[in-house]
Formats: C-alpha cells, sequence, structure tokens
C-alpha cells in the first residue's frame, strides 16, 4: 500500500479503520542470506537497502524488543553534517543527501524539518574553531554560515548575550541541518524493508553465534536457532555483548545519556541550538515540548536510566543559555545506553570472521547519521567492500593509529 | 548509579564527590609491547554486570579508590583504596 493525498483522504471518510499493518510479524525461517541483529536505525536502514538497492531479498532483522524501543526512538532527533574531518565529513553529508531525499524514497512521513542547527561561540579561540570547522565544511561542499553576535540575537533575542562568564559572540549555522521524526524513521524503514520481503523478528533476543571453521553459521535465539549465509551486527548500546558471542573485544564502553522534554509551549524556538559554554542542546517538538539534554552521565551503564546530578547540570547550562528556561517545567527524562568508541567515531567494518559485519560505536551521534550507515554498511555486506564516504570507519584503526578525534574526546568520561 | 560510595576512609558519601576514571585495569609493563598497550589503552570488557573501576574521592581524602559496582543495578558491591588493591580485573 502506498501512502497518497488521495488514500489519507478515503481513509479519513471511513474513520481511519481500513489502514494495512505496516509489516508483518512472520515465523522465523530456518535459515537466511543476512540476519541483522539489532531493530534500531541502523539495523532497520541495513535491511531496507540491502534489499531494495543492492537486490537482497532473504534477509531477517533480529530484534529482542520492539523495533524502535532503543536508542532510535530514545535521542533528540537531531540531523547535522558539520564536521570538520575527512573521515567524517563526506559520510555525514551523504547521510544528509539521503535524508533530504527519504521521505519520497521510502513513502512515508518522517517530518524531516531542516529548520538550522546553530553552535553558539563564547570566545574568540572558539570563533576561531568554529570558523575553521566551517571553512572545512564549505570545502566539502556542505553549507555553512558564521553569524556575529547581530545575527544570532536578531534570530534568537532571549539569549543570554551578556552573561559575564559566557557571552555570546556569535554562532555556526548550517542550514541544512534540523530535526526528523525519530520514531517514524524505524517505522519508515521497517515499513519499506518489509515491503521488500524482509523478516522483522521482534521479541526474539540473540543469546549466542553459532561458529563453524572461521564463519558465523547462525544465530542461538529466544525462538530458536537460525541460520545464516552472513551475519550483520548493529546492536548500538549492546554491541560489546552481542560481538563478546562471537569472542571480540571492542573499543567500545556503554554509557547512558539523558535526554528531556518540557510541556508544551506555544513557538519559542525555531532551529536547533547548541550552548558553546557547556553541554547543551535544544530544540522544540511540533507538539510544543522543548526538547534538550547535554552529557553522558559519565560510568559505565546498561540501565537506561540516568542520575539526578547530570539533571541538575543539564538545567544550569540551559539556564546559563537561556534565563527564560527556569520557569518551565520539566515533563519527561529519559536514558539510552550509547555504545562510546575511544575516538568518539564510529566502526562499519568486517571482523574477525569471513562472513561477520559490524556496525557500532555511534556515541551520542548516531541517529543523524542512521540512512548513511544503513547505505554504507549494506554496500559493505552486499559487494564486500567498503562504502567510498566510510572506508575510515576501520576497526583496526587504533591499532594503527588512524583515530578520528573529531572532538578529542572518546568513552573516558575524564575526556569529556 | 548509586547515589553513595563507601570510601573506606571517609565513610558513605554523596557520589557528586567523586570522579569515575572507568575500567580498572593492570598497567602493562612499559616494554609490553605495542599489541599490549594498545589492549590496555582501547579495549574494554565492557560487561553487563560486575565491574570494578576507579574513582577519585576528588571532594573528600582525595585517594584514588577501586568501585565494584553493577552496570545494571547500579549497585556498589565494595570501594577499597587503590594502594591496597594488588590484581585488578583485567
Ligand atoms: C538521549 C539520547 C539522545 C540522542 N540524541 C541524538 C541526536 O540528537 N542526534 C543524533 O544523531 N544521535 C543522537 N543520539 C544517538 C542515536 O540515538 C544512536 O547513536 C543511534 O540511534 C544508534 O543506532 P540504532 O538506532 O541502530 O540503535 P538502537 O535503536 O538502540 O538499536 C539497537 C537495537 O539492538 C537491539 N539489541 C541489542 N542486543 C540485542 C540482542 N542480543 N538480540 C537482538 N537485538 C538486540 C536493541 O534492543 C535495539 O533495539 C541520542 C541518543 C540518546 C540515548
Ligand atoms: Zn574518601
Amino acid at each position: 500500500m502506498r501512502y497518497s493525498a488521495l488514500s489519507i483522504f478515503l481513509n479519513g471518510l471511513f474513520g481511519n479503520r481500513n489502514w494495512a499493518a505496516h509489516w508483518r510479524q512472520p515465523e522465523p525461517k530456518a535459515h537466511y542470506d543476512v540476519i541483522i541483529v539489532g531493530g534500531g536505525g541502523h539495523g532497520l536502514a541495513t535491511a531496507y537497502y540491502l534489499s531494495k538497492t543492492f537486490g537482497i531479498r532473504n534477509i531477517a532483522v533480529v530484534e529482542k524488543g520492539y523495533i524502535g524501543s532503543g536508542n532510535v526512538g530514545r535521542n533528540t532527533t537531531i540531523i547535522r553534517s558539520n564536521y570538520l574531518l575527512p573521515g567524517n565529513n563526506p559520510f555525514y553529508e551523504f547521510s544528509m543527501k539521503l535524508w533530504e531525499g527519504l521521505e519520497q524514497d521510502f513513502n512515508f512521513n518522517a517530518m524531516v524539518s531542516q529548520r538550522g542547527v546553530l553552535n553558539l561561540f563564547h570566545s574568540d579561540a572558539q570563533r576561531d574553531a568554529y570558523t575553521r570547522r566551517g571553512n572545512a565544511m564549505r570545502l566539502h561542499g556542505v553549507d555553512a554560515e558564521l553569524l556575529d553576535r547581530e545575527a544570532v540575537c536578531a534570530m534568537l533575542p532571549f539569549f543570554d548575550y551578556d552573561n559575564a562568564r559566557f557571552p555570546i559572540q556569535g554562532g555556526l549555522l548550517q542550514r541544512r541541518g534540523g530535526t526528523v521524526r525519530h520514531d517514524a524513521v524505524a517505522w519508515g524503514y521497517a515499513r519499506g524493508a518489509d515491503s521488500h520481503g524482509v523478516d522483522i523478528l521482534q521479541n526474539c533476543e540473540v543469546t549466542g553465534i553459532r561458529r563453524e571453521g572461521g564463519k558465523a553459521v547462525g544465530v542461538e535465539t529466544t525462538r530458536g536457532f537460525i541460520g545464516c549465509g552472513k551475519l550483520a551486527l548493529a546492536a548500538a548500546g549492546n554491541s560489546s555483548q552481542v560481538v563478546g558471542m562471537a569472542g571480540l573485544k571492542l573499543p567500545i564502553e556503554s554509557h547512558v545519556l539523558q535526554a528531556f522534554v518540557s510541556e508544551g509551549l506555544k513557538p519559542f524556538i525555531d532551529s536547533v541550538v547548541t550552548f558553546g559554554a557547556g553541554h547543551f542542546y535544544v530544540s522544540q517538538s511540533d507538539k510544543g515540548g522543548l526538547v534538550f539534554g547535554g552529557d553522558i552521565d559519565g560510568y559505565n551503564s546498561y540501565a537506561q536510566r540516568g542520575n539526578l546530578a547530570t539533571v541538575e547540570h543539564v538545567a544550569e547550562a540551559g539556564k546559563a543559555m537561556i534565563p527564560a528556561l527556569s520557569r518551565i517545567r520539566v515533563l519527561r527524562s529519559w536514558g539510552g545506553i550509547m555504545d562510546m568508541s575511544m575516538d568518539g567515531s564510529p566502526i562499519i567494518d568486517r571482523v574477525h570472521l569471513d562472513n561477520l559485519y559490524l556496525n557500532a560505536g555511534w556515541c551520542y551521534g548516531g541517529f543523524k547519521a542512521t540512512p548513511a550507515s544503513g547505505y554504507c554498511f549494506a554496500h559493505l555486506i552486499a559487494k564486500g567492500e567498503p562504502h567510498e564516504t566510510a572506508k575510515a570507519f576501520r576497526l583496526d584503526r587504533f591499532q594503527r593509529g588512524y583515530l578520528i578525534d573529531e572532538k578529542g574526546q572518546g568513552a573516558q568520561p575524564n575526556l569529556h | 548509579m548509586a547515589s553513595r560510595i563507601p570510601c573506606p576512609h571517609c565513610g558513605l558519601r554523596p557520589k557528586e564527590e567523586f570522579t569515575v576514571k572507568g575500567a580498572a585495569l593492570q598497567r602493562p609493563e612499559a616494554e609490553a609491547g605495542a599489541q599490549a598497550w594498545h589492549d590496555y589503552v582501547y579495549l574494554r570488557d565492557n560487561p553487563r554486570g560486575a565491574y570494578e573501576e576507579y574513582w577519585h574521592h576528588t571532594s573528600g581524602c582525595r585517594r584514588w579508590l577501586v568501585v565494584a559496582r553493577n552496570t545494571v543495578t547500579h549497585e556498589v558491591a565494595s570501594c577499597r583504596d587503590a594502594a591496597e588493591v594488588k590484581a585488578v580485573t583485567a
């Protein structure tokens, strides 16, 4: 079933009772050509591009909970491609281009909103660093504009410009950045993959990886053994656990990141803004709530809930940037488990078994990468070679000394 | 995180007084070679469950501690002075 203005109108006439399910609830088959572990954004996008673009049809996505229950449904929905380093920039820009055509491509409304992402700077040194990053972006064909204080003030007059410690001097703006409705991304990719024959197996936890002669031959799951030709792991915060089943140790720690949403407000902030003097970022959802967050809590965790000290820290940073926030009530907060890699950059690579592929290490920035991550991972699985824009994301880079240290920080809390 | 950590010197103290450093690993010998150092610097067991890590009692006795903690429940099982811990988890 394709969505169109007409189908929405006609279904509306009948009280929206006749919509079909978006994807099937199949029983696991005995064997698939490709099994993808993890039904988050990256796993579902991989299945979508594998089936649609690379022509592999016999695929399963194995998800321990329900799809969208992981980070893809927990993030703060920001997309951008404002990266400095050559290993990162073309990849995130490829992702941005895929976002721009995504809704037409998978025929689903993901509410892609290019409302602009503005990074504030508060000192001369920070201005110079942002100028350098903006120039690097433009050299790669990505849009970037450096705004002075007056230009930022015209956009967002209610910020604390003359804060004694963190005066706002200007900002680096990427107008093509913005937000996307996160769970619609999971649903859109799931529906698209299902329509190309992919089996999405929910409530099916992988508990072991069966190996024979240097190959992965299948996975043990809570719904029985399932055989595979190739095995692709995209388990985000649980990557170390799943890869550990194949006997490999990763340069990754799992940490909790919290996010918050306020009560609904009238239109207040029409772009995404990040504070440059502390870790705080905010946007406003279409329902009116302010969606915001800050740093990871700092200690290893698999708990999907964080600490009050971090809540306080985020609130303080927010109030330093926007004093008016002090009157706003927070409705909800939640946590997600991040696969923090040691250089802060991801891994898309074939690993120590011939047919075992790994997609991990997305830290707190993997949502924006979802389309390109899925595409490049599918490319690697189908063709055996990395996609042009994802060549740098190798696992052995730590051994070879080719770290991609975009921000000079990794999992270690003292580096944040 | 548990909200309090039992420092062996200061007693039960709020966790905000402490700074976490991360996995309590055995530091290799200086001549141990590139592979051993790579493993030490980058690779992590990252367990779901029991875990030993270094915490610094920054706003207290300023001693380095080894805290045994559960990464799922956040419960602290024990807390020892780092100088007293000979063999820690690798
Ligand atoms: C609070 C928060 C805010 C964030 N904000 C942003 C942002 O603004 N912009 C941005 O770009 N990124 C952001 N991120 C990061 C982004 O959400 C993640 O990097 C990204 O979603 C990870 O990829 P995923 O969608 O595939 O992960 P997930 O949705 O977590 O998918 C992994 C799936 O694997 C499943 N799984 C795990 N183990 C097993 C197993 N043994 N068997 C079967 N299935 C298993 C899990 O259940 C899960 O569904 C944020 C993250 C959080 C938590
Ligand atoms: Zn103490």
